[in-house]
């Protein structure tokens, strides 16, 4: 429609603080916000996506005062003053909504840059409002592209590769000591909470076995189970270290339960197979001397978090090439909106057609009380079926101009709105 | 002949350049592409080799291997196959831009000594000349590999020990894929070292009345020989591996190219027909 624009509005981890943002996190699914979302006046198309991070809705409307009382209406209620509100939200218009868009997909404004999960968010926010009949033409095609940009940069650049965390580099680590970590074994001593998450990761990676060393055994147990392992006593740990490969340790010991005196033995009958130590407790838990032994490699939190600062200016890297990745896809988004001049015009034509259904619809179904409602459904379908075939010729005139010269193109648009009666007030 | 020869030669050179070149580039950017290219350009290379070695033989009519350009350029023809016939098997990460690099220094280097097509003596007119020294130079080959191998575990190994993560750290592969590396080669390189060892006893027999003669470069591959020998029985036994396995991959190499060369020019002896 003449007069529409694209408009993204949204508040994030970075504009907003979270004692606002739960106040406002659209629980309860997708489906009613977005049935409200619709009904809201000047609206055609929209979408609706809600993470912990950030709720952002993209519409296609006609901008005004009006509806931005809505929307804020919509996604505040009552709850906060207007004037706050307005200082949190972000609004874009056309190419900046694009491209704002294009660098949430690309993951490039998500709190932690490159993590892979907010494109799943998208799909799933699509996924909904789709089926609801939320999206159009333009929607629609927008947030393809949007896909089609977090692809790009995830084959393009390395953007995702290098994970920031400590777990994460506790992996990295090891896969580049152990290479395959298919057969090696993890020993936990402690379970504390962070040598449960790397863990984890490590199990991810497919590790043989999970040992659990924990002065309370109970505790032990129950962790070693979590993983499929086993637990053993705490007097069992120099036994244990003949078997496993990678030993996290966490235990809340106030001096030192490693010495290397105790390891050297151990490599021995290990034949000096590689032992992959980290030591995640503070304060320490192992020897630092260990390191200086052939074949044993030791790291603490320290240089875990500096691995972690590698990983982060690698990824600030990348991100560069991500933006650039994303300007270039903003840009042939643009070309493709300006290209399609004839829009409004074909926009027109089809909100007539639908107008036109709707009110013979409302006339027509509740004379037919006896039909079910799987049955009126069937009407509709088959009532903008039909609407879109009358339609078809008309917009494959019209859109044969773009290849043409624009000249002619004016006159189609001109001959089409006056013999569909689209008046001069819509264009 | 000998024109076609001199061509050939100089597009070794030349392939061989480009291929460590392509293999530097990919280092720096990681582009899979230019791996690729890297790749054929140094396979091109390794047949370059092998037609450069047969037009020498019919130029010379007898097996190219008693010069010290010869000798160079079969050493590292032996590294350029031994290298391709274990990248068939095994992957490691970035381990051609070392090898391809070892594989260039040889062949600069013998492009700059004399090139010159020489008179066999009498003593080497034999059919065992091309197995004797084939075989040696084939085990020079892998343990050449194991060099290089040795190099890249020591570069990791210090990233990873001191935990300052540079430029190796994310190019080089895991230790563990280059201490096997290391066992294997080395394990491959020593049997062609020993065939070579009783190929040359059984030569000398012949030759000479004598299985066994000390003669200096005997006593240096006999030298080298133990140094791989203790190497692999103490990986078998106590499990010697890691720096320690790499730091002797490396002694050892050393030990391959003092007998080779160090001999000839220092020390003389029967075995140096050529200079």
């Amino acid at each position: 429609m003449p007069g529409e624009r694209i408009i993204l509005l949204g508040v994030n981890h970075k504009t907003t603080p979270v004692e606002v943002r739960e106040k406002m996190a659209i629980s309860g699914g997708y489906e009613q916000p977005l049935a409200e979302l619709k009904r809201i006046e000047g609206v055609r198309e929209c979408y609706l996506l809600s993470t912990c991070n950030r709720v952002e809705l993209l519409l296609v409307a006609e901008p005004g005062e009006q509806l931005i009382d809505n929307i804020l209406a919509f996604l505040f209620g009552d709850r906060v003053q207007r004037e706050k509100c307005l200082e949190y939200l972000y609004i874009y218009y056309d190419r900046d909504a694009v491209h704002h868009l294009f660098m949430v997909s690309a993951s490039l404004d998500s709190m932690i840059v490159g993590e892979a999960q907010i494109l799943g968010q998208l799909k799933e926010a699509y996924r909904h409002a789709a089926k609801l009949n939320c999206t159009g033409t333009l929607l629609n095609r927008l947030l393809h592209k949007a896909f089609s940009v977090a692809k790009r940069v995830r084959t393009e650049t390395a953007i995702g590769s290098s994970a920031v965390s400590i777990s994460y580099a506790a992996v990295q680590l090891a896969k580049k000591i152990f290479g395959n970590l298919k057969d090696k074994k993890v020993l936990l001593i402690g379970a504390g909470e962070m040598a449960e998450l790397a863990a984890e990761h490590l199990v991810g990676q497919g590790v043989a076995e999970v040992v659990v060393a924990n002065r309370t055994l109970a505790r032990g147990v129950e962790l070693a189970k979590r993983f499929h392992g086993r637990a053993v006593s705490f007097d069992e740990l120099l036994g244990q270290l003949e078997q496993v490969d990678i030993i996290i340790s966490s235990t809340g010991s106030p001096t030192i339960i490693l010495r290397q005196a105790d390891v050297r033995p151990v490599m021995r009958a290990r034949r000096n197979r590689p032992l992959f130590f980290i030591d995640i407790a503070v304060p320490r838990d192992l020897d630092p001397d260990l390191n200086d032994m052939e074949n044993v490699y030791l790291y603490d939190i320290d240089d875990l978090s500096s691995v972690v600062d590698m990983n982060r200016s690698e990824r600030e890297r990348e991100a560069v090439k991500a933006a650039r990745i994303v300007d270039e896809m903003t840009l042939s988004f643009q070309r493709w909106m300006d290209g399609m001049s004839v829009t409004p015009t074909i926009l027109a034509l089809r909100r007539k057609a639908d107008g036109i259904c709707r009110s013979e619809l409302e006339k027509t179904l509740p004379r037919l009380a006896a039909l079910s409602g799987e049955e009126k459904q069937a009407i509709e379908v088959m009532l903008s079926a039909i609407t879109a075939k009358m339609l078809h010729d008309p917009l494959v005139y019209l859109k044969s101009e773009s290849c043409g010269g624009r000249d002619t193109s004016e006159a189609k648009i001109n001959a089409l709105r006056t013999i569909f009666g689209l008046g001069e007030d819509e264009s | 002949m000998s024109e076609i020869s001199y061509l050939l030669f100089q597009s070794v050179l030349l392939v061989t350049f480009l291929a460590a070149a392509a293999y530097c580039v990919f280092f720096v950017g990681q582009k899979n592409k230019i791996r690729d290219v890297a790749r054929v350009l140094l396979v091109s290379s390794g047949i370059l080799q092998t037609l450069y070695i047969v037009s020498r033989y019919f130029l010379l009519g007898h097996a190219p291997i008693t010069s010290q350009h010869e000798t160079l350029v079969v050493f590292a023809w032996a590294t350029s196959w031994a290298y391709l016939s274990f990248r068939w098997r095994y992957t490691v990460k970035n381990f051609g831009m070392f090898v391809s690099l070892l594989i260039l220094l040889l062949l600069v280097l013998s492009a700059l000594v004399s090139r010159e097509v020489s008179e066999l003596v009498p003593a080497l007119q034999s059919w065992w000349l091309p197995v004797h020294a084939g075989v040696s130079l084939l085990g020079y080959g892998f343990l050449s590999l194991a060099f290089c191998g040795g190099l890249m575990y020591l570069l990791q190994e210090r990233e990873l020990k001191n935990k300052r993560f540079g430029y190796f750290f994310v190019r080089l592969p895991s230790l563990d894929a280059l201490d096997q590396l290391n066992s294997h080669c080395l394990t491959t390189g020593f049997v062609f070292l020993t065939l070579g060892i009783v190929s040359g006893s059984l030569w000398a027999r012949q030759a000479w009345g004598t299985y066994w003669q000390w003669d200096p470069k005997e006593t240096w591959s006999l030298i080298t020989w133990f140094i791989y020998l203790i190497q692999i029985h103490q990986r078998f036994t106590v499990g010697w591996r890691g720096k320690r396995a790499a730091v002797m991959a490396i002694f050892g190499f050393a030990a391959v190219a003092f007998t080779l060369w160090g001999v000839t020019y220092l020390l003389g002896g029967v075995h140096s027909y050529a200079r």
